[in-house]
Formats: structure tokens, sequence, C-alpha cells
């Protein structure tokens, strides 16, 4: 065993100790310091690689790579990480897959079937996973339109180039000295990551960050396999397997399979405009409700659980909201904070939004741990959220939503919604939530009617 | 020269697949943010292959490629620490809660 392979070693357990200590935010930060170190570790180490004759693109890369990551670790605000995410995929996919093309061109007369089938399955899912979250990348960030860009046959066209691409890289593993059908293969992979993306909508985002988060691993475990490089194989196998577990996880709390993100927009449509359509012939009203008359409830409540969701983050009202909660919590009124894993556009998206706005997170409970606490709330205050809180999910057979786990707000004792407009969410159903008769709706940006809550609650706590 | 599909190496990948998904379902969804951002940094690994084929010197063109490889990984690598640290400093419990 040499010094590379040690150091290799020395940051393979320091890797598993940094996500180990994930399962916990106590130990969390000190962890991935650890894994900070075991990157360093094995960067210095590869340093020596007997193999390296010339440092001179490696100094280049590595400033240039540094210099470009301040702006988007830096300075980027915490309401911007799902896209930021994206385009981390995205670097890394292209990496994986530039080296893969660049072993090919060195080596293509030479390789056997079972190299070229390692090195075309990296190209392959790195060049589709570099052009898909550079796509997802631009939905979240509102370059492209969020809503999901549906043409006839799309489905079809997509299916006939994903086998395409399958049978090119079977013909490619059997003749790896033909040059031609290997850069068709990595264009046309380019091309699949857009395919693959334009259909879906913004709020389907959690689960495609995720897929392309465990694609990142395989390829990464691909170009392990590739290189020999154990390490590689180790982070890309937790990689995977943490991308994996996460898509899992967002398509259960949506109540669907990953076919159904990924190909199932298409007919989505019908049920959309069905569903409206039904809607048009009751005649439901619903409540509003003014700051003072909300101020009033909020005087006589005990226990107030909020349920923020994606219109939090877009109308990045997560400083006042704590403000407002501050001044609740001074009045001696109990605070929980009510997190579907689906809120938001990644994974635990509001988590990291309240933790920036300094809320503790003892107060932030999961789906499980607080359903069965509404029944106790007097007021379930619902800021941007909307398909989790909406109760057809339960009852309603023919609703595109049913199934879906959702947040029991409506059996709080009151309900008061922020929202922008009567516009539905990104199911397009309509909520039921908003006809309760004890749910009243206050319109408006949800930054500002917090912040004038905050400070009407101040002014009626003074005397 | 590319290697082969070693049969250790197989093993090596069902192993840290399994230790991955049994570290992971123990993580709470309060830290899948973090998570994502650090398994992004982690898989910034890739530099090191980046690195051995930049530093190689076969030709102009492979040296592009590894160049931007290289570049690529590193934002990763930098990026991806900085920003976990930065979500993760972020995190308090109650009683550190009022610290500015």
């Amino acid at each position: 065993m040499n010094i590379l392979q040690l150091c290799y070693l020395i940051s393979a357990i320091l890797f598993i100790i940094g996500i180990k200590s994930l399962s916990s935010p106590i130990t969390a930060k000190r962890g991935m310091q650890l894994a900070a170190l075991g990157m360093l570790t094995a960067i210095v180490g590869t340093f020596f690689d007997h193999r390296i004759v010339s440092y001179h693109w490696i100094i280049a890369g590595i400033t240039l790579g540094t210099l470009l990551s301040l702006p988007i670790s830096l300075w980027i605000p915490m309401t911007k990480i799902p896209q930021r995410i994206a385009f981390s995929h995205a670097c890394g996919a292209l990496a994986a897959c530039l080296i893969g093309a660049a072993e090919y061109y060195n080596y293509h007369m030479e390789i056997t079937s079972i190299s070229m089938g390692i090195i075309g399955v990296e190209v392959m899912l790195g060049a589709l996973t570099f052009t898909g979250s550079l796509m997802v990348a631009a939905k979240l960030h509102g370059l492209l339109p969020g809503r999901p860009l549906i043409y006839k046959n799309q489905n079809i066209v997509n299916l006939s180039l994903f086998a395409l691409m399958i049978g090119m890289l079977i013909y490619i593993c059997l003749n790896p000295a033909v040059n031609a059908v290997f850069y068709w293969l990595l264009s046309l992979s380019f091309l699949f990551g857009v395919f693959l993306v334009t259909p879906i909508g913004a709020a389907d985002m959690p689960v495609v960050i995720a897929i392309f988060n465990s694609y990142g691993g395989l390829i990464g475990a691909a170009m392990g396999f590739m290189l020999g490089n154990k390490i590689q194989i180790i982070t890309g196998a937790l990689d995977g397997a943490s991308g994996f577990i996460l898509s899992m996880l967002m398509c259960k709390a949506m109540n669907r399979s990953i076919m159904n993100v990924l190909f199932g927009a298409f007919g989505k449509v019908d049920t959309k405009v069905e569903k409206n359509a039904s809607h048009q012939d009751e005649t439901k009203s619903v409540k509003t409700i003014s700051t003072d008359d909300a101020l009033n409830f909020f005087e006589h409540a005990r226990y107030v659980i909020i349920v923020p969701g994606f219109g939090m983050a877009a109308s990045q009202a997560h400083y006042a909201l704590r403000e407002f909660a501050d001044k609740l919590k001074a009045n001696g009124v109990n605070i929980k904070y009510a997190i579907h894993p689906v809120a938001g556009r990644m994974p635990g998206h509001m988590n990291v939004l309240l933790a920036e706005a300094n809320v503790p997170y003892t107060e932030l409970f999961d789906m499980e741990e607080i359903n069965a606490e509404f029944a106790h709330a007097d007021i379930a205050l619902v800021i941007g959220a909307n398909d989790v809180t909406n109760p057809s999910a339960r009852t309603v057979v023919s609703s595109p939503i049913y199934g879906m786990p959702i947040l029991n707000v409506d059996q709080a004792k009151k309900i008061i919604v922020l929202k922008r407009s009567m516009n539905p969410g990104f199911s397009g159903v309509d909520n039921e939530l908003y006809y309760h008769d004890h749910t009243w709706l206050l319109f408006g940006d949800a930054k500002d009617s917090l912040t004038k809550l905050a400070y009407g609650f101040k002014r009626n706590w003074g005397h | 020269m590319p290697n082969g599909l070693e049969i250790i190496d197989v093993y090596i990948f069902v192993l840290a697949g399994f230790l991955g998904f049994h570290l992971i379902t123990r993580i709470p969804p309060l830290l899948h943010t973090p998570l994502m951002a650090a398994t992004n940094a982690i898989s910034g690994i890739a530099l090191i292959g980046a690195i051995a084929v930049a530093g190689q010197n076969y030709n102009l063109f492979t040296n592009i490629l590894a160049f931007i490889a290289v570049t690529c990984a590193t934002i990763n690598v930098v990026g991806g620490f900085i920003i976990t640290n930065r979500i993760l400093s972020m995190f308090k419990n109650e009683n550190k809660s009022d610290n500015p």
C-alpha cells in the first residue's frame, strides 16, 4: 500500500463519518468539517501521483474553479438554494462526462467491451444529467417557465430517443473503435436531458433534483470503475444511495411513482381541465379577513401551528414570519411549524429558510410528528402552501392529488390562509380548505401581511 | 488506459451502497437540504480523477477537456463544502437562538 492509497482510505473513512454525522443537527457541522478534511487529504495525495507529469492545467483549473465557486456558495441567498444545488449537479456531471470522453478519445482503438460499457454509461448519464440539471436550474430560477411544457406524442418521442441511445450504447460496446457512434451517443444524451425535464413542472422538482443527485452518484461510481479508483466508487455509491432514498421519500410524500413524475405530465392536462370545469357548477364562497380581524383571532389564541409552503419562499416572507412568531411567543402563545416533505422546491427547503430566519429547529416538526396536533391548535396559519393542505386528497377519488398525504390543517379550530390570489396550486386543483366555515383568507403579499400582523400585534400587546 | 470491471470494485460498490442506504435513512427531513449540499460536495471527489488525467499530458484536446473537468469538480468541492457549512451554521436549537 502506497501513500496515495493511504490518503484515499483516510478520506473514505472521513466521508462516511461526515455523512453519519448528518443524522443530528448537533453533530452535523463538525462532521462535515471532517469530510472537508477528507477531501483535502485526497486531493493533496493525488498531487503526488507518480503519473502526473505537469501541473499547469491542474493549477489553472483549481484556481478558476475556486473563483467561480464563490458566487454560488458565499453570496447566494438561501431562497436560491434549489437552483444552486441543481447547477452543482450539472457541474459534477459535466466533469465526469468530459473525463469519460477524454479516456475514450485516447484509448478507443484498444479498449475492451466491458470498459466501453462503463465509459458509455458514464458519458451517457453524465451528458443527460448535465443538460437536465441545467434545465431544472433554469426552471427554478425563472429563466424558463416553471409550468410543464407539453406537446403531442412527447412521451413517444422521449422513449424512442432513449431506446435509440440504449441501442447505440450496446452497439458501441460490441464495436468500441467506431468513433462516430460514440459522439452521436454523446450528443443525443445532451439532447435527451433537455427533453426529459421539459414536461416536468417546477413543483415536481424536489423529485427531479433528488433523481439527478442519484445519477450524479452513479456517474461518479462509473468514473471510479473506469479509472480503477476505489474512493470514487465509495463516494459514488453513497451519493447514489442518498439521491435514491430522497427521491423515494419525495415520491411517497406526493403519492406518485417516479415514472409518473417523469412521464406523467401528459395525462395531467386532461384531469386539470375536467376538474376546473366541474367546479364551475358549484357556487361556493370564501371568507376574507382583514389584518385587524386576524389580529383579534391571534389575541385570543394559545396555540398556533404555522404551515409554510413555496409561497413563503417566493415572497421571501420568512423573516417577517419569524418576527410575528416572536411577538406571539412573547405573549405566551405556543408556536409550532408544520413542514410537509414536498413543501418548497427541494427536500428540506422550508427547514433551511426558517433556519436562516433564526427559527430554532426544535420548533420545526415533520408531518408525522405534528398531524395529530392540529386538532388541539387554536389557529393554523397557512403561508403560501396549497396542495399539501387540501382535504380533497383524502376524500375526492377523482382528484389528481388523491392519496397524497397532507397536513391535517382542516382540523384546527380556526384556519387563516395568507394568499396572493385565488389561483389554484400547481396541481390545478381547487383547495376545499378555503371553503370551510372556519377558514378565513387574508389576501395580499405574504411578507406585507406578516409585517402588518407583527406590527399590529405589538401595538395591541402594548396596552 | 481505462480499467475493466474488477470484481473487487463491484464488491466495494455494493457494500458502500448498503452502508449509504443505512446511514441516509437515519437522516431527519430537517437536514435533507444540507445532505444534498454535502453529497454534492463529496461527489466533487471526481476532481482527483480529473487531476490524474489533466496531469498526464496526452495531447492538447485531452488537456482542455480535463481542464474543464477540474474546474467543474473544483466548483463542487469548494462551493459545496462552503455552502453546507453555511446552511448548517444556521440551524440552532432554542438555547442558542439568542445569539446574534
